[in-house]
């Protein structure tokens, strides 16, 4: 459908699909492209597309937390960037797992309670201290930019044209963690005790990421097996932190589940105050 | 933030599109050149305004005095022949 085609159509549904964020110079993948022109996924793509964009939205609400908080004004700019990139990622993994169910990006954001949020446990760690946020966004784009890589390639159009988009992206956050890790790994006595203390309180939530659920199974060629990832992962991991002049902690590891709606104590609070607009106000829009 | 950034200034040059040359976008604070290249790309090119980046330190950009703007700038005043418009087209050339 061509842009004009699909504003006219945009247009009967009124404001249920009204945003800012419509206008979008080029011809990138939108969401409402997705609501609008996207076939229904099978109900095992859908529970996939939704891990995805659970991780995507519980890391986009923790980033969107700095904003006004950052160390300096550029980096306040960086992060808001950073966490509307993944919020944007989020909201097209969302709309689309939502035509499975006749849901929409809403529905599923502000509508399910802690128990049905697939994230992993890492995404919903609190942001810390600068360090510790750095860290996460280490961890967490090393292991997206893995994923989408791999996901350009898959046999479901609707993912592999979401990852594409989100795959560029993804790239610059991985070189702005790796930057900020190197320069905080090598600055003072004390931002490299920062990083450290950083590396020890997030580890403990690497292993979840590699484990593969029962959602991976049965979607080969079109979903991506965590556990394939894991080697390239931690090469490259390694490779910045040697570079940082930081060690890989020996920590152990948490028993997190967050896949199967199993989540540490921080979703909760993080949820209530992400859904208190949009159930206190049931179908406002602005 | 307890104290003043004391991070160097840069000065941040976008260029548009291929073909055009840079142009002053506006300045901004970071650690070094590569994080000002980044931080560039965050603060002036959020709404595709552009396809290439220049930093500069401030510090090495050297201006003209804004005092001696006379002795710089007026020169060209009352030099008209300066201008391609001072002259008369010749007749019978064509294609001017």
């Amino acid at each position: 459908m061509k842009h004009d085609e699909l504003d006219a159509a945009l247009d009967s549904f009124g404001d249920a699909l009204a945003s800012a964020t419509r206008v979008t110079p080029g011809n990138a993948l939108r969401p409402e492209d997705i609501a609008v022109d996207g076939v229904a996924p099978s109900e095992e793509v859908a529970q996939y597309a939704l891990t995805l964009g659970d991780d995507a939205l519980i890391l986009a609400q923790r980033l969107a937390h700095w904003i006004s908080r950052a160390p300096e004004l550029e980096e306040d700019v960086a992060l808001g960037n950073i966490a509307l990139d993944i919020l944007g990622h989020a909201r097209s993994f969302l709309t689309y797992a939502g035509l499975a169910w006749g849901k929409t990006e809403d529905d599923l954001a502000y509508w399910r309670e802690e128990e049905e949020f697939t994230s992993l446990w890492i995404v919903e760690q609190p942001n810390g201290h600068f360090g510790v946020t750095i860290i996460r966004q280490l961890i967490v784009s090393v292991f997206q930019h893995l994923i989408y890589q791999q996901l350009t390639t898959s046999q479901d159009e609707t993912l592999a044209a979401i990852a594409a988009k989100a795959v560029k992206e993804v790239d610059y956050h991985r070189d702005h963690a790796i930057q900020w890790t190197i320069r905080l790994g090598q600055g003072t006595e004390e931002s490299a005790e920062k990083m450290r203390h950083a590396l020890e309180i997030l580890w403990p939530y690497v292993d979840e990421m590699f484990r593969d659920e029962a959602v991976h199974q049965n979607l080969d060629s079109i979903a991506v097996r965590p556990s394939t990832l894991r080697e390239a992962w931690q090469e490259e991991i390694s490779a910045v932190l040697a570079q940082a002049g930081l060690q890989i902690p020996a920590t152990g590891q948490a028993m997190a589940f967050g896949r199967r709606g199993e989540h540490s104590e921080h979703l909760g609070y993080l949820l209530a105050e992400m859904q208190v607009l949009a159930r206190k106000h049931p179908g406002a829009s602005w | 933030m307890s104290q003043q950034s004391n991070w160097p200034l840069w000065e941040v040059f976008v260029r548009s599109s291929r073909g055009l040359s840079h142009v002053h976008a506006g300045s901004l604070h970071a650690p070094d050149h590569e994080m000002a290249v980044r931080n560039a790309r965050d603060l002036y090119t959020r709404r595709n305004e552009g396809v290439s980046l220049w930093v500069v330190k401030s510090t090495d950009i050297i201006s003209s005095d804004p005092d001696e703007k006379d002795s710089f700038f007026e020169s060209p005043q009352g030099k008209d022949y300066r201008h391609a418009t001072y002259y008369k087209a010749s007749e019978g050339v064509k294609h001017l």
